[in-house]
């Protein structure tokens, strides 16, 4: 399951009470809820399923986890 | 796109696979619970590339494959109603019931419509004041919050021409009917990374003990498919079991709470029959009292008593369960293919019988 | 001309202005309907042929060609019911156009004249109907084909989704022109003239339930001069297919199954533009199989595939054309990719209608 598409938030605002952002993806916008991520910014890149903000992507620990992998590949191509 | 194309690089993948090459010393047979995962896996080839000592075998993570055939039936008898505006997510439009399936139902007139998101049944309710909007509302527990928050504000903007027919299925439960079962034999998972989004892997905790193995919360792209596998091949060759996160970058052991608050808030736990599985305790969420009225089962009572009738021929159960493969029943491609599916499996765009049709079946010939 | 649905732009002639939407009596053959003849359809599609004003036109070929070869006379029909009727990049109307016109130059055939039959909701704004007309009058131009022939219906409200349009082609094969989706044979090339994805894509997001903003623009383009243009280059085209309803794979894989040969293709070496494949990966759907309007899937032998590949680019709507894959002995019938991480994968014919999908 699960469809969820990591997009950038450009915009912040309400609608029925609820916390909703445009979000945009690589040049296509949509709108989604952000009632689950309150602390979100502007800036902020997060993972949408079904027109709702599930989690707020850690950027650092995206950048940490790159970097264990690209170590572990390049560890790997010295013995292979 | 940032966060996806760095995780489909080829150069990255294959150098993970050759390092898990180097650690393997014998085989393992693992299962990835979520669907989404399986086609990601088979529409990059990936299956093809990983080293043949790992075994692959597919889960029941996909809501549409699971959706209980009686479900469907209501669906379509509901959508067949002229007061009735039926509203699913695109993916359950050709999942077949015993006679027909939603997308026969709009051929034939039925008032059926897609969206993205399930707010958006409330603004056609609105549009619609003489019809009742019933939404279909599936999913795993990624799916929750969103369809809850759509009970939450039509009770809220006092929408009352809306409704929901409840699906939900949830992915503990059916780990542990997984491992309970004789016939599964699988020696570590990599968990749905999205549901773990929302309810965070503390619940796998006690299931990683008590069963001894070993649960990775693994992402969707090859990068992702193959850190998942590399820590959890890890794991097994040293001889460990634990939970570990190779999804960092969008979950937390915690969750989302408000996610799971809503959820709370709108959903309680129940008995589910799971499609090809049959009945798991606790597997599935149905609304809480106070918004029963959006129940669409109790809003058309007349839907409870369908009948249902399954193919003889389907063995769509066992390909969840992982205890065969699509290729190994006698049907796959004969009498049941993407456009004549006898069964969920080969319909969903991430079941495994699909999956297997589109992407693998060149592989296998 | 006239290409985004700007309604205050076309001015209703009278005696139309009467009636600012269209009505059953436009249908019915009396003086309603002549009068939408005389005043909306052939001041547009104005021409020598429409203005014969027969129940059917006589057409003399002897000046365009001494006399018509045997099965050199391409003859072709498609029914446009596209909703809505205006989308980013275009309209119903260009498509009617540019599509029959494509499909004439699939055969290599310069398309000459059309017919366009049209089928009108009661109820349907006069001017929605003045403008794709006019849009239709501009495709025309742009196409270098003749509207010959024309019918009109009106039908009840509540049938026909406001227009549907039916246009049918003719045109002429050249000589020494033999293009046919059988032809392809191993080791020869396969090109795409552009961009995948782009029409189905801006239809998507105007699609009630699933919009989105974006700068997406359908490509609805006439071929028949970029295939004259590869012509001059050489005649040994194989196969020729306009990547419509079911996108780059079912193409290839009527190529595949007509040629009773295997299809290869890279997926990184299909240009897509970053916005329709973002569009894509957020309702889940697999460009492959998008529709397109203004691309071609072009087979040729391997030692002209660099010739080709040159003259397309310098067209305008071939600038972004590459060489994708190839035609294969293995798996005949059958059409593989080569994914992003270097794996393989069935490319199979789209098992429907297009759905988007959540899981």
């Amino acid at each position: 399951m699960c469809l969820g598409i990591p997009g950038k938030v450009i915009e912040l605002y309400e609608t029925n009470g609820m916390k909703m952002a445009r979000i945009d993806f690589s040049g296509v916008i949509k709108e989604a809820c952000m009632e689950y991520l309150p602390e979100i910014k502007i800036g902020d890149y997060t993972l949408v399923h079904v027109g709702f903000g599930l989690s707020i992507i850690d950027e650092q620990e995206a950048q940490e986890t790159m970097d264990l992998l690209n170590q572990i590949s390049a560890m790997s191509q010295e013995e292979g | 796109m940032k966060y996806i194309e760095e995780y489909r690089d080829a150069d990255l993948t294959n150098k993970l696979i050759n390092e898990l090459t180097s650690i393997l010393t014998r085989d393992w047979t693992l299962m990835e619970v979520c669907g989404g995962q399986t086609h990601s896996i088979m529409k990059s080839g990936l299956d093809q590339l990983l080293p043949k000592k790992i075994n692959l075998v597919h889960g029941p993570g996909c809501p549409v494959c699971v959706t209980p055939l009686e479900l469907i039936d209501k669906a379509i008898a509901l959508a067949s109603r002229p007061d009735v505006i039926f509203t699913s997510y695109g993916d359950m439009l050709r999942v077949p019931g015993s006679t027909s399936d939603l997308l026969s139902v709009k051929a034939a007139g039925g008032d059926v419509r897609i969206l993205y998101s399930p707010l958006d049944s409330l603004k056609i309710a609105q549009e619609n004041p003489e019809k009742t909007v019933v939404f279909f509302g599936i999913g795993f527990e990624t799916t929750a919050p969103p369809n809850a928050m759509t009970v939450v504000q039509a009770k809220a903007q006092g929408i009352r021409n809306y409704a929901m027919l409840v699906s939900h299925v949830v992915v503990p439960a059916a780990i542990v009917a997984l491992m309970e079962s004789p016939d599964v034999k699988v020696d570590g998972f990599l968990a749905a990374g999205h549901v773990c989004t929302v309810m965070g892997y503390w619940e796998y905790e006690q299931l990683s003990h008590h069963y001894e193995i070993p649960i990775v919360i693994t992402g969707f792209e090859p990068v992702d498919v193959v850190h998942g596998i590399l820590k959890c091949i890890r794991q097994l060759e040293n001889n460990e079991h634990k939970v570990e996160n190779a999804y960092a970058r969008s979950v937390v052991r915690e969750g989302n709470p408000l996610g799971q608050a809503i959820i709370n808030q709108v959903f309680e736990l129940c008995d589910r029959t799971w499609r090809g599985i049959g009945l798991i305790p606790q597997s599935g969420y149905r609304l809480r009292q106070e918004f029963s009225h959006y129940d669409a089962e109790l809003r058309f009572p007349e839907i409870q008593s369908i009948e249902t009738k399954e193919s003889e021929l389907c063995i769509s159960g066992l390909v969840l369960q992982g205890r065969k493969k699509p290729h190994e029943c006698p049907a796959f491609g004969n009498q049941c293919t993407p456009q004549t599916p006898l069964g969920a499996t080969m319909v969903s765009s991430e079941g495994a019988c699909a999956a297997y049709y589109r992407y693998g079946r060149y592989a296998k010939s | 001309m006239i290409n985004n649905p700007n309604l205050a732009a076309w001015t209703c002639p009278i005696p139309l202005k009467n009636y600012p939407t269209i009505v059953l009596g436009h249908g019915s053959g009396g003086k309603m309907m002549d009068d939408l003849i005389k005043h909306l359809f052939s001041p547009a599609f104005d021409n020598e042929f429409l203005a014969q004003l027969h129940d059917s036109t006589a057409i003399d070929l002897t000046d365009t060609f001494q006399s018509v070869p045997p099965n050199r006379l391409a003859f072709t029909t498609d029914s446009f019911v596209v909703s809505p009727l205006f989308f980013p990049g275009g309209n119903i109307g260009e498509l009617a156009i540019f599509g029959t016109i494509n499909d004439l130059a699939m055969s290599g055939a310069k398309p000459l004249y059309l017919s366009a039959g049209f089928i009108l909701e009661e109820g349907l704004p006069m001017k929605t109907l003045g403008l794709v007309v006019n849009s239709m009058a501009a495709a025309c131009r742009r196409g270098g084909v003749l509207i010959a022939a024309g019918d009109t219906k009106v039908v009840n409200r509540g049938h026909g989704d406001g227009l549907y349009i039916n246009t049918t082609g003719l045109g002429i094969i050249p000589e020494s022109v033999n293009i046919s989706a059988k032809n392809a044979r191993p080791g020869d090339a396969i090109l795409i003239n552009g961009n995948v994805g782009d029409h189905g894509m801006a239809i998507m997001s105007v699609r009630s339930g699933l919009e989105f903003e974006t700068t997406i623009k359908s490509d609805t383009a006439p071929l028949n001069n970029l295939v004259d243009s590869i012509l001059e280059v050489t005649t040994e085209i194989h196969c020729l297919r306009d990547a419509t309803r079911g996108g780059l794979a079912a193409v290839l894989n009527e190529i595949a199954t007509a040629s009773k040969a295997g299809i290869e293709f890279d997926e990184k070496a299909v240009p897509i533009m970053p916005e329709v494949k973002a569009a894509c990966e957020v309702l889940g759907l697999d460009p492959f199989y998008i529709a397109n309007e203004g691309k071609m899937i072009v087979v040729v032998p391997k030692a002209k595939a660099d010739e080709v590949l040159m003259a397309m680019r310098k067209h305008p709507l071939g600038l972004n054309s590459t060489i994708i894959g190839s035609v294969v002995e293995e798996h005949p019938g059958m059409v593989t990719a080569r994914t992003s991480i270097g794996g393989k994968r069935i490319v199979d014919l789209p098992a429907g209608e297009l759905l988007p999908r959540i899981c």
